[in-house]
């Protein structure tokens, strides 16, 4: 009888965490990263600087491709860890019409001074733009209504269909969330 | 009978403590008009800090900011600005580092009294330590304000979101929402922005 009802609790634990084990137990896809001419910005000169207005319909094209945007900075140490990440999709599907654009947040000051030596160093092969818009409560809610403010923050999207991400990504979650918009 | 009862009692604690975890991390924190907890944590000074302890006060700018994210020290002198302004009207900032030093020993309790000593803090920086008091409030990232008011029932949140609509520069400000929204509680009035966001640093747990 006890035995039983240690089965049952365990069973309803276990159901519990159900939700946040999926997560973990993803695939693990075997990947040949592909050659590609690496573009990375030599300076300041190279990286396009917006304002939300210029940089929104970056976030809402409509061309067949699945677009990676990804909100980050260099000060961000979750964002630094899962840049590469998102580096192997662009090297691995770039071809299979994925785009990926690396937002940065980093402070006018922070420019010349660690953003350009970043991407430098770092060999960033993606696309990066500057986002430079000081109104942030206006245009944090056009990027998404329940994002709080927090990075790293990405955003998937495939014509109409879209999620926005407010958590660090795995290589796995991200690789799997761009395969599924593939299938779109 | 008793068993029955017993029975009960252990799928009642297996089913709460099943869902436990995934209440907790969708804490959803404080919205406008909830009573918000006092505390006891530690200040740099050594003493512990409570929100009881303001008998005089009429409210509350608490503050989660931190040593190490950049938005936080731009944010540094509209902070002692701030209480500077607020803690003669009865409104004293109550600074809040949520940061796990173990994570991130930029944010240490050493470096917390170093970083209120370069700047000349006016007010209370404690740490949240273990980290409890940040999820109740629903803190998500730093700096983070929270305008609580006394009232009979308790302190209740006026206002949530950033201090201002410029965090690189302070001349080029446009709305002061805690300001703003401060002045209103003062005054009786209605506060008319009461929510907004602002990126910042995440907090590290």
């Amino acid at each position: 009888m006890i035995r039983n009802i240690l089965l049952v609790c365990s069973v309803l634990c276990l159901w519990g965490c159900a939700s946040k084990e999926k997560k973990e137990q993803l695939e693990d896809p075997e990947t040949t990263i592909s050659q590609t001419t690496p573009t990375v910005p030599k300076s300041l000169n190279d990286i396009a600087i917006y304002n939300f207005d210029e940089l929104e319909p970056l976030l809402h094209q409509d061309d067949g491709k699945v677009h990676v945007v990804n909100f980050w900075a260099t000060w961000c140490g979750p964002c630094v860890k899962e840049l590469p990440y998102f580096e192997r999709i662009h090297a691995d599907l770039q071809d299979q019409n994925v785009e990926v654009v690396l937002v940065s947040l980093d402070m006018p000051k922070k420019w010349e001074s660690q953003l350009v030596p970043f991407i430098e160093k770092k060999g960033i092969a993606s696309k990066v733009v500057i986002l430079n818009d000081t109104k942030q409560n206006t245009w944090i809610p056009k990027v998404d209504k329940d994002w709080s403010g927090t990075i790293p923050a990405t955003i998937i999207y495939k014509g109409e269909h879209r999620m926005f991400y407010e958590e660090p990504f795995t290589y796995d979650a991200l690789r799997k969330e761009v395969t599924n918009f593939l299938k779109k | 009978m008793k068993a029955i009862k017993l029975i009960g009692l252990v799928i009642f604690v297996a089913l709460t403590s099943a869902f436990t975890y995934n209440v907790y991390t969708e804490e959803k924190g404080y919205d406008i008009g909830d009573y918000a907890t006092d505390f006891t944590l530690k200040n740099i000074d050594g003493q512990m800090v409570s929100l009881s302890d303001y008998t005089n006060a009429k409210g509350f700018l608490v503050i989660f900011t931190c040593n190490s994210c950049p938005y936080a020290v731009a944010y540094e002198d509209r902070i002692i600005a701030l209480d500077k302004k607020y803690k003669s009207m009865g409104v004293p900032v109550i600074a809040i580092n949520p940061n796990n030093p173990d994570l991130k020993p930029a944010d240490s309790f050493d470096k917390m009294k170093l970083r209120a000593k370069e700047k000349g803090f006016t007010f209370p920086y404690v740490l949240d330590e273990g980290q409890k008091i940040y999820p109740q409030y629903g803190a998500s990232k730093t700096p983070h304000v929270y305008l609580l008011e006394k009232t009979p029932k308790g302190n209740q949140v006026k206002y949530i979101g950033a201090i201002d609509d410029n965090y690189s520069d302070a001349s080029a400000v446009d709305t002061k929402y805690v300001e703003d929204a401060v002045n209103a509680m003062l005054k009786g009035e209605e506060i008319k922005v009461t929510t907004t966001r602002a990126i910042g640093c995440s907090i590290k747990a």
